[in-house]
């Protein structure tokens, strides 16, 4: 069967292949694959007979089952198992499918949109409707069925340029995802209370699951919410009428032989093992009932054909349901043969609706006259399966209407009073349904007074075919009864036997039940007889019950509440966002400290050096500074004064690497602050000062106070000794090095520090790309290709606003010197930007500097510095040579890109954590090399100093690309000179000012 | 261990006034805001780290007790480069949205804004659609997609 089910949906996946060449005639072999399978299922079919329906998979006489495990720690599997119940079920969704696929051959036309993926689609649903009854894993189950949910809404938006059609797959696709969601937990409790979520083993030990009480009852109460969503209904079933909107071939197969009987399939899967659980007969019974009574007193009243058999397959719908829930052996038989009988006739009264509307252009019983003189063909068909819908004899659907009866009645005598309920509520049932039966037949085929007899043309033979079939299965299915019988039977054996088991057959003697029949028909002819008065008191009473309405309030309300929530917590602002956070951020950490009664803080000192007491107070001022700075530029340098503050803290604090770094680092960003924001105006606040100042400081106070509270707790907390006592001895023996931080940075901790400079690789190149805005802006300017004093013209004078008379013939003098100065480009800035003190200061510092750089880098490994503090210093170099020679003496003192540097770095780190896998050892394992050179002497290289080299290139490279970035290339700009400069300025005139 | 006053309360104070900046609308604030608080996290971290001790620079004759911890030094000397470049990071932001727009302020989002004014009508799901007993002649007037009230969310 694995194979048929992998067939159809391979066929399924290739369908618009053949569509392309074969045009609609594809449904034919899509139609062959079906009846294919349903010959190989009517051959076999003993064999699913004959097995013994409650023995487990893989037992001899078990039926036949295929079994492959797939997820195991998730109890998922593909068990497929084909027992009599599941055959049975097989036989419609192969049959009317096969021939639903080839009614649609002449219902489309060759030239209509999409009907590759319609064809596709409508197999792959025949496909996942076996698979859904075959499967015997409950994961299987829920698979094959959200599958058929899919395919359902996608085939009722076929028509997608309707919004009608849309909006009703939606309602569809929502109303049965939440059935089947609400199923997947019912299933997931089960199978967690079993053990295992093997269907047919669940059943054999459904006695003792019983036994669980409510746990149970609720699990099944779910499932049965997936099954009465899936087959529509009350409260649920307003999504049927809807799914109208499909083509009517969607509508013969999906909403009438096969989807919507999936619902009546788990009902019956289940109803053996627990139709005695709380919940059953009270949902099932009940709902069905009302599902009955609803959908036939709706049916009566409508005008489109499409729609009175829409609510017919409702109110059928629910008189199956309310069958199968009684779970007794006879009730099962009568609501199986009822649902191979509805499955027949609704099918065909489909398909009639489907020619009338192709061949006629209208649905409306008001508008179509005079059909039966038109096509009397069609008109038999529709007849006969308006007879077999109304029970009338000697049709299948009597047969199956009479065992229904028969069963209600053996139900009634057992159950009293609520047994009568349902017995009569079923008879009322049943005369609405004889009623809109007639109604059917009298609305589609009657000629009508002042119509004129609506054009209809021939109906071709190969349309009519499948109708012919079905029709046939209705006729000579009531005459052999006894072979449908004989393939629900040993499903019925489930339940145990019998006390006085019915047969299905056209004649029983005069028994109740035939007296209920003919009660059915005299009662509905008087019905449909009556039906203009029946029509105005329809529209006179109104309806009680309206779930769409109710549905659609429902997601109203939820689209207000998304509305309203979405206005209340995404206000646009990120300063709210940032509060939230923050506060919770405040209470959380805070409050478990205080609730967890962590140890109280204790065992305070003052400070560790009195000096700490200075610099902590003038720190608090330049943070309190930065506070009320109204200039940039001030506020910048009150928050420096606070970070040099923090290289002082440390130095006093025993951490000299941290001391160096931090002075270094505070110093580029003290100039880059000044690059970046020349641009600005000066104030800080133009306009539009952020308000709430009182409710800031006290989330900053109060984050403040729990940031001391928690830290001095977690301080008295601390119970271990420190991981890093170790440090020292495996610093000095396992990474050959004597300053433990920077081992720890380039041995023992290597992963961090790579991933850090990767972080800075990107920052970099991140400032770059912000700034050049296309590309890296990697090509080399030569100071000899730039005329001499054009850089940088128009600025501000280095001496300040208003140089010195002297001041300025000395400029001038060095400005046109013949000599070469004493930087590269020096020449190329502007006189009045020139400083011969700075410039002979650069030449004489800037060598100095770099060489110390790389003794920094070098030595690193033994006294305080390495790659971090060697590549800022050599940033720092660089940066003065930057402010002394101008943009051009910055390209000219980097003759590699900044790209090609942190590149270069980054590949030599990588190179020193990969190199030992080839070497058999670890990554980032480090050795020392000792070796002896002339006048140097005894000499020790330890390899992670590469992998610190690589950390000094990449920082350089870092502090190139802000200087390039925020330096040279807004000079460039403010020059007005760049060529990037033009696409991304805008004038001020289109961007409001101060937005 | 020993809780030193002084660098908590240093810390603390660091802490809320970067908080207090991080809050602002002006960008130059903010990246002085995110500044301040990577020096008040970095001195947590010191602290956390214990009394003062001697240079962690190896010396056979100390005893590992008597060094000032290295890890969180380690730690903190791995901050101040990261606070370093997305400082510069920053900085190119704040250049760019003041090259673009001729801004320095964090606005609010206009399109957040727009999403929490909508009306809760939806032309997809709410307008009537005419009942229809034929699916053979009459497409929707109305193509799928192109209908000015539809919501920003259908």
């Amino acid at each position: 069967m694995l194979l048929v089910l992998i067939a159809l949906f391979v066929v399924a996946a290739i369908a618009p292949l053949i569509f392309r060449l074969l045009g609609r005639s594809t449904f034919y072999v899509l139609a062959a694959v079906p009846a294919v399978a349903f010959a190989w299922l009517v051959a076999s079919f003993p064999s699913f007979l004959d097995a013994e329906q409650a023995a487990a998979s893989g037992e001899p006489n078990a039926p036949p089952s295929e079994l492959y495990s797939w997820i195991g720690p998730l109890n998922a599997h593909l068990d497929f198992r084909m027992d009599a119940l599941a055959a049975v079920l097989c036989l419609l969704v192969l049959g009317v499918g096969s021939l639903v696929l080839f009614y649609c051959a002449r219902y489309f036309k060759n030239e209509d949109p999409h009907t590759g993926a319609f064809g596709a689609q409508l197999l792959a649903f025949a496909a996942s409707m076996f698979g859904l009854v075959t499967a015997d894993d409950m994961i299987m189950l829920f698979i094959f069925w959200e599958l058929t949910t899919i395919l359902s809404f996608l085939l009722i938006g076929f028509n997608r340029t309707r919004m009608s059609a849309r909006r009703s797959a939606l309602t569809a696709l929502m109303v049965t995802t939440f059935g089947g969601l609400t199923m997947l937990a019912g299933l997931v409790m089960l199978g967690n209370a079993a053990g295992t979520y093997r269907i047919s083993e669940i059943l054999a030990m459904a006695p003792e699951l019983t036994a669980l009480g409510t746990y149970i009852d609720v699990a099944i109460a779910l499932v049965l919410i997936g099954a009465i969503s899936k087959s529509a209904l009350v409260p649920f079933h307003f999504w049927l009428p809807g799914a109208m909107a499909a083509p009517t071939p969607v509508s013969a197969y999906l909403h009438a032989a096969a989807m919507v009987k999936a619902g009546i399939y788990l009902v019956a899967r289940l109803a053996p093992g627990f139709n005695e659980t709380a919940f059953w007969q009270p949902m099932l019974l009940w709902l069905g009932l009302a599902t009955l009574l609803i959908g036939g007193w709706r049916a009566l009243k409508q005008h489109d054909l499409k729609l009175l058999l829409a609510y017919g397959t409702v109110s059928q719908l629910g008189f199956l349901i309310l069958v199968m829930g009684i779970g007794s052996p006879n009730a099962a038989l009568a609501g199986l043969a009822m649902m191979l009988a509805h499955g027949f006739f609704k099918a065909t009264l489909f398909l009639v609706v489907g020619i009338i509307d192709h061949k006629s252009g209208t649905r409306d019983l008001h508008q179509l006259s005079g059909l039966y003189r038109s096509s009397p063909v069609l008109f038999a068909v529709a007849a006969i399966a308006a007879a077999s819908m109304a029970g009338f004899p000697p049709l299948y659907g009597f047969v199956a209407k009479e065992a229904v009866y028969e069963a209600l009645l053996e139900h009634a005598q057992g159950n009293g009073a609520t047994g009568v309920v349902l017995l009569v509520g079923v008879l009322l049932g049943a005369m609405m349904t004889f009623a809109y039966s007639a109604r059917f037949l009298w609305g589609g085929f009657a000629s009508k007074r002042g119509l004129e007899p609506s054009v209809f043309p021939r109906v071709p033979a190969l349309f009519l075919a499948p109708l012919l079939v079905l029709t046939g299965a209705t006729v000579v299915f009531a005459w052999i009864p006894h072979v449908l019988e004989g393939a629900i039977a040993p499903y019925l054996g489930l339940f145990g036997s019998a006390e006085n088991p019915i047969h299905l057959g056209l004649w029983h003697g005069f028994s109740p039940a035939l007296g209920l029949s003919i009660l059915t028909m005299i009662a509905g002819t008087a019905l449909f007889l009556a039906r203009e008065r029946t029509f105005h008191l329809q529209s006179r009473v109104p309806a009680l019950l309206d779930a769409e309405r109710d549905y659609k309030h429902m997601v109203t309300g939820v689209d207000n509440l998304a509305i309203w929530l979405t206005g209340r917590t995404q206000r646009g602002s990120l300063s709210f966002y940032l509060v939230v956070i923050l506060i919770v951020a405040l209470l959380l950490p805070a409050g478990t400290a205080i609730l967890l009664s962590t140890p109280a803080p204790g065992n305070f000192i003052a400070f560790d050096h009195p000096a700490q007491l200075v610099i902590g107070l003038i720190m608090i001022l330049g943070a309190l500074g930065a506070l009320q700075a109204n200039r940039r530029f001030l506020a910048v340098l009150m928050v420096s004064v606070s970070g040099y503050g923090m290289a002082a803290i440390f130095a006093l604090q025993g951490a000299p690497d941290l001391a160096v770094t931090q002075l270094l680092v505070e110093t580029i960003v003290l100039v880059a602050f000044v690059l970046a924001l020349r641009a600005l105006p000066v104030e800080l606040w133009a306009k539009n000062p952020t308000g709430h100042r009182l409710g800031r400081a006290l989330i900053g106070i109060g984050f403040g106070a729990s940031m001391i509270y928690i830290a001095a707790t977690s301080m008295a907390s601390r119970v271990a000794d420190p991981i890093s006592l170790a440090y020292p001895e495996l610093a000095y023996t396992g990474g050959a090095g004597k300053n433990i931080v920077n081992v720890t940075l380039v041995d023992m901790r290597a992963w961090d520090t790579f991933g850090e400079i990767t972080v800075l690789a990107a920052a970099a190149t991140g400032v770059a790309s912000l700034i050049f805005v296309r590309g890296r802006g990697d090509k080399r300017v030569r100071a000899s290709n730039v005329p001499r004093g054009s850089v940088d013209h128009g600025s501000e004078a280095i001496g300040g606003a208003s140089p010195s008379r002297a001041g300025l013939a000395v400029a001038r003098t060095f400005a046109i010197s013949k000599k070469d100065s004493w930087l590269v480009a020096g020449h190329t800035l502007a006189p009045e930007r020139r400083s011969i003190t700075f410039e002979v200061v650069t030449r004489l510092l800037f060598h100095t500097i770099l060489l110390a750089s790389v003794y920094l880098l070098l030595a690193g490994h033994n006294t305080p510095g390495g790659g971090f503090a060697g590549g800022l210093l050599a940033g720092l170099a660089l940066t003065i040579r930057y402010l002394a020679g101008g943009r051009v003496e910055l390209a000219e003192a980097t003759p590699v890109s900044p790209g090609t540097l942190m590149g270069t770095g980054l590949g030599l780190a990588a190179l020193t954590a990969a190199a030992p896998l080839l070497l058999g050892a670890q990554m980032f394992t480090s050795a020392a090399i000792e070796f002896t050179w002339p006048l140097f002497g005894e000499q020790k290289f330890v390899t992670s100093t590469l992998f610190d080299i690589g950390v000094y290139l990449v920082v350089v490279g870092l502090v190139i690309d802000v200087l390039r970035s925020l330096g040279s290339e807004i000079d460039d700009r403010s020059e007005g000179r760049s060529p990037t400069d033009t696409h991304d300025m805008v004038s001020d005139a289109d961007t409001g000012v101060g937005r | 261990m020993s809780t030193n006053i002084t660098l908590l309360i240093v810390m603390g104070v660091l802490f809320a006034v970067g908080i207090y900046l991080l809050l602002e609308r002006s960008l130059t604030r903010v990246l002085l805001g995110i500044v301040v608080l990577g020096n008040g996290v970095n001195l947590l971290i010191l602290s956390a780290g214990g009394r003062r001790g001697e240079a962690p620079l190896y010396r056979s004759a100390l005893d590992a007790q008597e060094y000032s911890d290295p890890l969180p030094q380690a730690l903190i000397l791995t901050a101040i480069v990261i606070t370093f470049a997305v400082t510069a990071f920053m900085l190119g932001i704040i250049y760019r949205s003041w090259v673009i727009s001729r801004a320095d302020v964090v606005a609010d989002d206009d399109e957040d804004l727009r999403v929490s004014q909508q009306s809760t009508f939806d032309f997809e799901e709410d307008s009537p659609v005419p009942e229809d007993t034929t699916e053979f002649e009459g497409e929707d007037a109305e193509p799928a997609g192109n209908h000015p009230e539809k919501g920003p969310h259908a």
